[in-house]
Formats: C-alpha cells, sequence, structure tokens
C-alpha cells in the first residue's frame, strides 16, 4: 500500500473543538481495516498531544504518515516550550492552568501517556521556540 | 452488563441511541478528569461522570466507550449529544451522585477496568 499522509492545523483557541484531528485519523485507520489495539493506542497518543497543543501553546500542526507497518505523528507547536522535561515527563506533573483542569484535563499525565502508548516517543523542545513530538506506532 | 441493565439500575433517562441499549459493557470507570480516564481505563467501559463539555465525548470516542453515563442530574449539550449520535454512543443521565451511581452499579456486578 502507498503510504497516506495527513495534515492538520490544529486551532489554540477552541477547546471545545479540541481533538477534531484525532477522531479523523481515527476514522481514517478505521476505514483502512488497521487492528482495534493500534488504532487506540494511535487515538489515545494523538488525542493528548492535541489536548496539550491547545491547552498550553496555542495550538499547532499535525502531520500523519500511515505506512503499511507504522503509523508516524509529528504534532509541532510554536508555543512557549517545556522548561524542565525531566519534570514535565513525570506522572502528576502540570503546569495547567485551573481553569483547564475545571474541564477535564491537566492531571498531568499527558506526556507520560503519550510515551505508554507509542512504540517510538521523541521530543524536541525549546523554552521560547516551541514543541514537537515524534511518535510512532508499529502496525503489528 | 446490558446498557439497559445500567439504565434501570440508575433509573436513568435514555437522551440518545436508545436503540444500542441492548450493548454490552465489560467495565465502568468513574471520573471527572478525562485526563485520567484516558490513562487508566484498559477495557472497553461504561463513563461516569459530572463533567459536561465536548471533551468528554471524544475522550469516550478515544477509549471506544459506547455508553456515558451523566451523574448527578448533569445533563449534556446539543452539540455533545449530536457528537454521541455520530459516534453510536448512548448518554444516559441520573440524578444519583457519583459515589451512589457507581456503588449500585458495583454492587450489581459491574467492576472497574482500570489500572496501570
Amino acid at each position: 500500500m502507498d503510504s497516506i499522509r495527513l495534515h492538520y492545523l490544529v486551532p489554540g483557541d477552541d477547546f471545545t473543538r479540541a481533538g477534531a484531528a484525532s477522531s479523523d485519523v481515527k476514522r481514517t485507520l478505521k476505514e483502512l481495516g488497521v487492528a482495534p489495539s493500534v488504532i487506540r493506542n494511535v487515538s489515545i497518543a494523538m488525542y493528548e498531544g492535541e489536548i496539550n497543543m491547545v491547552i498550553h501553546a496555542g495550538g499547532g500542526d499535525i502531520d500523519v504518515e500511515i505506512t503499511e507497518n507504522e503509523i508516524i505523528m509529528t504534532l509541532a507547536d510554536k508555543g512557549p516550550g517545556i522548561e524542565n522535561l525531566e519534570l514535565a515527563m513525570k506522572e502528576g506533573f502540570s503546569t495547567a492552568p485551573d481553569n483547564i483542569r475545571c474541564l477535564g484535563f491537566g492531571a498531568g499525565m499527558g506526556l507520560p501517556n503519550i510515551k505508554k502508548y507509542t512504540d517510538e516517543f521523541r521530543i524536541d523542545t525549546k523554552v521560547g521556540v516551541g514543541t514537537t513530538l515524534h511518535l510512532k506506532v508499529y502496525i503489528q | 452488563m446490558k446498557i439497559s441493565d445500567i439504565q434501570k439500575i440508575l433509573e436513568a433517562e435514555v437522551i440518545c441511541k436508545a436503540d444500542m441499549l441492548e450493548r454490552e459493557v465489560k467495565a465502568a470507570c468513574g471520573s471527572d478528569m478525562m485526563s485520567d480516564v484516558l490513562a487508566f481505563v484498559k477495557e472497553q467501559a461504561a463513563l461516569l461522570t459530572g463533567l459536561v463539555n465536548p471533551q468528554v465525548v471524544r475522550t469516550a470516542e478515544m477509549m471506544d466507550m459506547h455508553c456515558i453515563i451523566f451523574v448527578r442530574g448533569k445533563r449534556p449539550t446539543l452539540d455533545m449529544i449530536e457528537m454521541a449520535e455520530d459516534r453510536d454512543m448512548v448518554m444516559l443521565c441520573t440524578e444519583l451522585e457519583m459515589f451512589t451511581a457507581c456503588g449500585k452499579l458495583y454492587s450489581e456486578g459491574l467492576r472497574g477496568g482500570s489500572g496501570k
């Protein structure tokens, strides 16, 4: 199969619409007949990343490439960057403001959860420049 | 447990997808924190929550859940109902508080599908 490439612009000012890109990818993977367990891993990882973009970075760009063997996700934002990555990877640590917690997010599970549900996880971040997540989920 | 059993046990009102009440749920999860639902729920479960915003439906979607139960009299907004219908998710509303709703379902045999 030829690889499929999808691109999404995630708006940063609309929390209610956050997750639309992840929804679309999930639907596409279902149509392609990808195994449900793989779809679930991709969906959770991408959705957490998409929510993070909206909460912390004013939105960003998501690129998804679906090949025969893997699903590659690149989530890039021009937000504030992560000051202490080691801390951000700790379960329970969050810099999300109270209004975000009232919406059901900001428990400090996002990045650790993304790592848990992906086979490859790399994060490039620079304070004042932005953050890019490089994620891969293998198709068994 | 069938969704129709849940509806009876919680004396819940069916908000949408009444044609899917005979579907089975394997487990349940009660939380107002969607971050934790995404992190801890393993099995396809029913979600009990007092949180009302579209991300509740999105979270359920990503977790392959097909039943959302709003507790303590909370009601979903119209756009949430549309999203749920589009995704074949049943929505129920109960006046019971979270603790009581979870306790009743647990005592009838439904279990949590969570864990690290």
